[in-house]
């Protein structure tokens, strides 16, 4: 087999591997169909983005939970926002657990926002690695002449 | 008395001697002058008398010695000398003739006793020849019968005609009084009696082939005379005293027939021979002449020709008539065939017509119910039901296909269209049912793959929806990958069919499609009953397949008529297989290019809006960087805006649609005040919300405010280019959910 077809495989096999396990959803192949010629980086713009974002988030509500009063009102809100992020670019387990974060701030669960909040912190670093490791295979396929599949 | 010159008689004249001297004379002269008479009479009556002169000298005689003795009849009375010298004179003539006659005489007779001879011995030669004569004649009547006989066995073909006709000719030829023939039994030890002349029927008799007499007769091939009580010559019951006549043999060969399977003839396997024997008539003191003998020689030879022609026409009638049962079987088999297909197609074809019928109403109403007014339950219906319907009339579709493909009276619907549509299309079919299974499709469309192309795009379309409906139907996890691209001279070499040979050329390609999954697999052995018609695998049976096993056939046919090949790579079970097709496509001539490429098709309406002034409001950066690129993607002309003051800023009548994230606190707020600015309806842009959920709350809210529609989130590309379409088709959006 050549590079192409082997590149290809892979990718395919990583993608499928990061839909199984729920790292990413439908959503995030709806937003690497809107890659094209005239925005060829649109999916690493958003996500990097995402990132940016879920990173700031994360901090605020860190020290939102450190706080001896928690203003579970602000954290909620910014689970909100992560929750509305992570649905829009089909982070899937994030989306997930942020459901469960807002449960949590809605119960007022100190512990168990701060769980909540680890596991957020763990999935985007797990999601941030997994999707670079994902564009790095792009970027191969299409220095090696091929075009980037499209997944479902 | 003077002295006359009378002169006087010899002797006294004594009255009655004189007398009757005188009478006897006169008779003398007149008998001797009638005989010359006769004698001239008789000679002028037959023309043939050879000796004339003779006759004349004897004439002369006899007339001079009557007229002597006339003379002599006055020399009884006194006569003058003038008498006497006549008389002298016709004396001396007389006697010199009859002296030469008496000379004349001696030479004649011994001639004429010899004509004699002659005479008797012409008629013996003639009473010989007589005889002879005969004979001929027999013999040529003889040969005569034998031609006839040949004939007459000869000009029929029928075996018992011949026999027959051989003893009838043969009996009345010769006379004979009785004429048998002896055929050797199928065991070919014995003779049985099988004709005879006078016996209508003859009783079986029958004789051990071993007799002496009868190896005698078939040493050789000449008819011989055999012993009258000889058991073969004992046909007729013996009548006490007469004396039978004589009986002759002759062998009759029957010709090797080891080719022939005849049922009613003797079995013969070596030289074989038939006896027949012929009888004299009892008491007629015949025998047979050598001339018979021949004649029945040649006659046993003629019939044995005759018996062999025979045979060999009936075996050649036999086989003639065997193949016209054939032919007539056979021609009734074709029209039977020929109506039972007839039948099919028009049971088909009335099925079909009647099934098509209501299904035609069914998807036509259901089609005019999607316009109407409906909640959004009712709508979920309705849709559900068009596609059941679609889904059955495809099912129609496909049994009629199959039975014309089946026919040979299929033929490819080709038309330009565009290639990655159709996959895209199948992929987006296939997706709600993968979904719910929780299965991922891929779809890899390779670059050099051509977007125009020439082929018959709902076959190919139905083909490719086929074998990944299988490979979803069969998975119960995993993913399945679909692959697409030109297919090289190598990899083509490489598909499992031997005879397979594509040529790509100029204004062809081969497309390559593989339908990879990592469902349960195949037995490799079971591969092969794949393909056909109605079959299903063990595994595919227990494992509650719907479908009518038509499918993979259907696609092989279609494959097949697009000039291609299909199979299945499978290593195992458990172990996911890959559907793998190849089939012929035409490229446009260059001077269709020049024509835009055609749109891919979409539901409803238009597939990209270009120009489409929209404004997105949302207060989640990724968000709205999200909805935003999702407008681009389909040609919006975009504005994305963070704070409903900004959007109120913004806004303009330019804008066509606002898309406003309802999950924001002031998104509800936006919309009303939008509402507040533009009172008219034309004059404002077209509100649309994105919503987290659908629950009731938040549509009562929705409507509260006027939206004019509400879309859940996450939004695919498809979904947003079907809700601006419906929304610039309709002016308001039903429902997008």
């Amino acid at each position: 087999m050549d590079l192409l077809s082997q590149l290809r495989g892979q990718i395919a096999d990583f993608s499928a591997f990061l839909h199984r396990e729920g790292f990413v959803d439908d959503q995030f192949t709806q937003l690497q169909k809107l890659r094209d010629e005239s925005s060829p980086g649109f999916v690493v713009e958003v996500v990097s983005l995402f990132f940016e974002d879920c990173e700031k988030l994360v901090n605020n509500m860190a020290k939102a939970l450190e706080q001896q009063i928690v203003d579970f009102k602000q954290v909620d809100s910014h689970v909100h926002q992560l929750k509305g992020s992570s649905s829009s670019i089909g982070a899937a387990r994030i989306h997930n657990v942020c459901i469960a974060f807002k449960t949590c701030c809605e119960d007022q669960n100190r512990d168990g926002c701060v769980r909540c909040l680890q596991q957020v912190n763990h999935e985007c670093i797990q999601l941030k690695n997994n999707l670079q490791t994902l564009f790095k295979l792009e970027q191969q396929i299409v220095a090696a002449g091929g075009s980037i599949p499209a997944m479902q | 008395m003077e002295s006359c010159n009378c002169i006087e008689p010899q002797w006294p004249a004594e009255e009655l001697l004189m007398k009757y001297q005188y009478i006897s004379d006169f008779f003398i002269a007149l008998a001797y002058f009638s005989i010359p008479l006769e004698l001239i009479y008789f000679v002028k009556k037959s023309s043939v008398f050879p000796y004339r002169w003779v006759l004349v000298q004897f004439g002369a005689f006899i007339v001079l010695c009557g007229a002597t003795h006339l003379i002599n009849l006055w020399t009884f009375s006194m006569h003058s000398r003038t008498v006497a010298v006549v008389m002298t004179i016709s004396k001396v003539l007389t006697a010199v003739v009859s002296c030469a006659t008496a000379l004349m005489l001696v030479h004649i007779i011994p001639d004429l006793l010899s004509v004699k001879t002659r005479e008797l011995f012409l008629k013996n030669k003639a009473a010989e020849l007589d005889r002879e004569m005969g004979l001929i004649r027999t013999q040529e009547e003889t040969g005569r019968h034998v031609r006839m006989l040949t004939h007459e066995i000869r000009s029929t073909l029928d075996r018992h005609t011949i026999l027959k006709t051989t003893l009838v000719e043969l009996g009345r030829t010769l006379a004979l009084e009785e004429c048998a023939l002896w055929m050797p039994t199928r065991t070919g030890l014995e003779l049985q009696l099988s004709y005879t002349l006078r016996q209508q029927n003859p009783v079986g008799y029958t004789v051990p082939i071993q007799l002496p007499v009868i190896n005698q007769v078939f040493s050789s091939n000449r008819a011989m005379k055999i012993s009258p009580n000889s058991p073969v010559a004992r046909i007729r019951p013996i009548a006490g005293k007469y004396m039978p006549g004589e009986v002759v043999a002759v062998r009759v060969p029957l010709l090797h027939l080891s080719n022939f399977q005849i049922n009613d003839w003797p079995e013969l396997s070596t030289r074989r021979y038939a006896l027949m024997v012929l009888m004299l008539p009892s008491d007629s003191a015949r025998q047979w002449h050598v001339h018979e003998l021949e004649l029945v020689e040649v006659v046993a030879d003629q019939v044995a020709v005759a018996l062999s022609h025979a045979a060999i026409l009936e075996e050649s009638m036999r086989a003639r008539d065997l193949l016209m049962e054939q032919n007539v079987a056979l021609d009734h088999a074709r029209r039977e065939a020929e109506t039972a297909i007839r039948a099919r197609n028009d049971f088909l074809a009335v099925m079909n017509h009647e099934m098509r019928t209501p299904m035609h109403a069914i998807i036509a109403l259901s089609s005019l119910l999607q316009e109407t007014e409906l909640t959004p339950e009712q709508r979920l219906m309705v849709e559900t039901i068009l596609k059941s319907s679609n889904l059955l009339v495809t099912l129609i579709n496909d049994v009629l296909d199959l039975s014309r493909l089946e026919d040979g009276s299929l033929q490819l619907d080709l038309g330009t269209f565009n290639l990655h549509a159709v996959f895209w299309e199948v992929l987006n079919l296939i997706k709600p049912v993968a979904s719910v299974k929780k299965l991922h499709v891929t779809l890899n469309l390779a670059q050099d793959l051509p977007e125009c192309v020439i082929g018959d795009e709902k076959r190919l379309m139905q083909t490719t929806l086929n074998v990944v409906g299988n490979a979803v139907k069969f998975s119960k996890e995993g993913s399945i990958s679909i692959t697409a691209f030109v297919a090289k001279s190598e990899s083509l070499r490489d598909c499992r069919a031997p005879d397979f040979f594509p040529v790509t050329s100029d204004d062809h390609f081969y497309l390559r499609v593989q339908v990879k999954d990592s469902g349960q697999g195949i037995n490799p052995q079971e591969i092969p009953k794949l393909f056909t018609k109605f079959a299903q695998t063990q595994t595919l049976a227990t494992r509650n397949s719907s479908g009518s096993g038509l499918g993979l056939a259907i696609c092989k046919r279609f494959v097949n008529l697009m000039e291609g090949h299909i199979w299945i790579e499978s290593e195992g079970l458990g172990k996911g297989c890959t559907v793998i097709f190849i089939v012929k496509l035409r490229i446009p001539e260059r001077s269709n290019e020049s024509k835009s490429p055609l749109l891919p098709k979409a539901n409803h309406g238009q597939s990209s809006f270009p120009g489409l002034k929209v404004l997105v409001l949302d207060d989640n950066g990724v968000s709205r960087m999200v909805t935003q690129g999702l407008l681009v993607h389909l040609g919006c002309d975009v504005t994305a805006v963070s704070s409903s003051d900004e959007c109120l800023h913004m806004v303009s009548q330019e804008h066509k649609v606002l898309f406003i994230d309802v999950c924001m606190p002031d998104g509800f707020e936006a919309a009303v005040r939008l509402h507040e600015k533009f009172t008219k309806h034309h004059e404002r842009p077209l509100i649309v919300a994105l919503a987290g959920n659908t629950d009731k709350v938040t549509k009562e809210n929705c409507m509260r405010v006027g939206m004019d529609g509400v879309i859940l989130k996450p939004v695919s590309v498809d979904k947003m280019r079907s809700v601006l379409s419906d929304l610039l088709e309709h002016w308001v959006l039903f429902d997008a959910m």
